[in-house]
């Protein structure tokens, strides 16, 4: 009877058993365990750092406790965090706004008359989008240079004086614009262009027969029926303009160019931890960057379900 | 018999000599242009020591400083001797990752004297632990075009006198020329408050760490003030430094000076502007200022594995006057080791500069620098202060009212 009853669970830890009922866990171990190491880890350890102070160069351990004194410090009035803020917002809404401004109907006109190419337009708009950030700068710096730049000059053939596009500090925000918004217009317009194949042609030829124009199709069906594609494409803008770092760091150098006016919150931080080595203060920037992401993203959901209920 | 008795006996010294000098790798750390030295030293130290080879790990500025700085956080993957720029070696040494050389068995008091006075004093931390071996500086200069300084009818040493002869002479040339006299205004700002430092004050903070930004400090108002004169006059082209516009200018003589280390000479040369051969000269700075600009350190870290071999290293780098000479015609490391700068190659003429004995003037302005005291806030300080003066040059906004705005936020920040 005793034999019987050890019998069992002997038999249950065989090779086999144990290889089904872990094997699983081996196979899917490595995605946890870099999530781990460099997902999780540094999330929780810059937590920590943002009520700390931390110099890298004293080492591990050696940081002081200093309770909420680097958010305070954050988000006091004078503080480069806000001047850094308002780079951000303002250089995210001079490139936002126009790229779906112009991604949405150029979608819409390849999906309803250039149809035949919409393959190698997807491709082209692509492009900029896969690009390097380094290369893009170069090119980019090429351009605005305020002698040598070809955009000077052909201000100049029509006799307008020469702009510092890089140097002057109400142009920096402008210029780092067009670069965001002439690498991501292409990634909206493809974002676009795949939710409008997903609208049923039924719909468009239902409105035909009832004597709808293109303008009627856009405003009545497509904007309405593309709403969740839209939704989704925002709130990557919002996220993606509020961590504006590439452009901006490879146009204008660490400083932000002139008086930092190209200063985004993302290069800030950067700057705090890796030129300064203040990690602490860097860190609890950082989540007050998350922060700043989360209720921006929550009111465009907001925005979205609201405009919903009223239809 | 004979033959395999020779054989024997070949192989018996082979192996006693290997046991005697047993093989080292020594990894040395460093950024451009300092691996080139390295490079151009290395066979020497061969020679001298067969059995200990150098890993050269070379990488951009920025990134090798990065990289330092996150080996020193975690202590892993450091090497055995670090190279740091002297725009890092004041943070390096305020963090507790490096060996401090005063120590045995360093014991390096005895080669301070040996080495340019201003660079022991940047190498040393607030509690007098010295972390760096001094290799190459910068002595500050002032360099002109002298074609278009003639052309102008203007005297260049009437430029030194004062800054205020220098922006009168600055109209002049425009007037005359055309050219603009300085690449930007913040460059005038940028030397003044280098200069004239009293004895134990840095830039921005003193030895106590008592920040000296601000309105009551006449050496930021005046800074500030005459950028501001340069700015009015239309005198600086507005361009940066390190950009095409900046080449540009020093190839077509657009500008008509330039502050900078000595090592500005070598970077004209070899590719900014190889073309204007003979038409550069160069002087003291203005008002009898002496500026340090540049300089790199040799370091070892705490938890190197070869530390013996790494001192021996740094010191053929750093004391050997050889060493120090071959660098020097490398690529113009100017030496640290005052035996080097009397060798006789500093008392020969530079063609570039149409054949001055401009070494000698440089090697005088290096003696003449003072130990400039540095602080880990001074890139938080740095940053406020140049926001602060392109609001001045292109807001209007108040010289006094800008210093003390600078002032409240980098004492917010220096904590």
């Amino acid at each position: 009877m005793s034999q019987r009853l050890t019998a069992p669970p002997r038999a249950r830890l065989s090779y086999t058993r144990l290889q089904q009922r872990f094997a699983p866990y081996v196979f899917i171990s490595p995605f946890f365990l870099l999530f781990l190491i460099f997902g999780l880890f540094p999330l929780l350890f810059s937590l920590f750092l943002a009520f700390h102070l931390w110099s890298p160069l004293d080492g591990l351990g050696h940081w002081k406790f200093v309770g909420f004194e680097n958010f305070t410090l954050a988000l006091g009035a004078q503080d480069m965090f806000w001047k850094t803020l308002k780079n951000t917002l303002w250089i995210g809404l001079l490139s936002g706004i126009p790229q779906h401004l112009v991604a949405l109907p150029l979608a819409f006109i390849i999906h309803q008359s250039l149809r035949r190419f919409q393959g190698a337009f997807s491709t082209v708009l692509f492009l900029p989008y896969i690009t390097n950030a380094v290369a893009i700068a170069i090119v980019f710096a090429t351009l605005y240079s305020e002698r040598l730049g070809i955009l000077n000059y052909l201000r100049g053939l029509i006799g307008l004086d020469p702009v510092r596009w890089l140097g002057d500090p109400s142009m920096v925000p402008y210029s780092v614009a067009a670069v965001v918004f002439w690498r991501f217009v292409g990634w909206n317009t493809v974002l676009y262009l795949s939710g409008l194949q997903a609208i049923s042609e039924d719909v468009y030829e239902a409105a035909t027969v009832d004597g709808a124009n293109q303008v009627q199709k856009f405003w009545f069906i497509t904007l309405p029926l593309l709403r969740p594609m839209m939704f989704y494409a925002f709130t990557l803008t919002i996220v993606g303009s509020m961590q504006l770092f590439e452009e901006p760091f490879m146009l204008l150098n660490d400083g932000g160019g002139s008086g930092g006016a190209g200063l985004t919150t993302a290069m800030h931080i950067f700057n705090t931890a890796f030129r300064d080595l203040d990690m602490g203060y860097a860190s609890a920037m950082s989540w007050l960057l998350f922060l700043a992401i989360f209720v921006m993203s929550m009111l465009n959901n907001a925005l979205f379900s609201r405009g919903g209920e009223r239809q | 018999m004979k033959k395999s008795a020779a054989f024997a006996l070949v192989t018996a010294l082979l192996l006693g000599s290997a046991q005697a000098q047993e093989k080292v790798t020594l990894t040395v750390a460093a950024f451009p242009s300092l691996d080139s030295a390295i490079k151009a030293i290395m066979p020497a130290w061969t020679k001298l020591h067969p059995n200990v080879t150098i890993n050269l790990q070379a990488q951009q500025f920025a990134d090798h400083h990065n990289a330092m700085t996150t080996a020193l956080a975690t202590g892993q993957g450091l090497p055995d001797v670090m190279a740091i720029e002297v725009g890092y070696v004041g943070k390096f040494a305020e963090g507790q990752g490096l060996e401090d050389l005063n120590k045995a068995p360093y014991s390096a008091a005895q080669y301070k004297k040996l080495l340019t006075g201003f660079t022991v004093a940047q190498a040393t931390s607030a509690d007098g632990r010295f972390i760096a071996m001094p290799t190459d500086i910068g002595p500050g200069t002032f360099f002109y075009r002298k074609d278009v300084l003639d052309k102008a009818g203007v005297n260049p040493l009437s430029m030194q006198s004062s800054w205020e002869s220098y922006i009168t002479a600055g109209k002049k040339i425009k007037q005359k020329t055309g050219a603009y006299l300085v690449n930007t205004a913040a460059s005038v700002n940028n030397i003044v408050i280098r200069t004239n430092l009293k004895p134990g004050e840095g830039i921005y903070f003193d030895k106590n760490n008592t920040l000296l930004v601000g309105p009551d400090n006449a050496r930021f108002v005046r800074a500030f003030t005459l950028s501001k004169q340069v700015r009015e006059a239309g005198l600086d082209a507005k361009i940066g430094e390190w950009t095409n516009e900046w080449y540009d200018a020093f190839k077509k003589g657009t500008v008509a000076t330039q502050f900078s280390g000595a090592w500005l000479q070598g970077a004209l040369q070899n590719w900014m502007a190889p073309d204007t051969k003979g038409l550069w000269r160069v002087q003291n700075l203005p008002e009898k200022g002496f500026a340090s600009w540049g300089g790199s350190f040799y370091a070892i870290p705490s938890k190197a594995k070869n530390k013996q071999w790494a001192w021996e290293f740094i010191k053929f780098m750093t004391v050997n006057q050889q060493s120090q000479i071959t660098a020097f015609e490398d690529n113009g490391a100017f030496p640290a080791l005052l035996t080097a700068q009397k060798d006789k190659v500093f008392s020969e003429p530079v063609d570039f500069l149409g054949g001055q004995k401009a070494r000698i003037l440089w090697r005088d302005a290096a003696t003449k620098t003072q130990p400039i005291d540095v602080n880990k806030y001074d890139s938080v300080a740095e940053q406020i202060l140049q926001t602060e003066l392109t609001n001045v040059l292109e807001q209007g906004k108040d010289i006094k009212q800008a210093l003390a705005d600078a002032r409240a936020q980098i004492q917010r920040r220096a904590r």
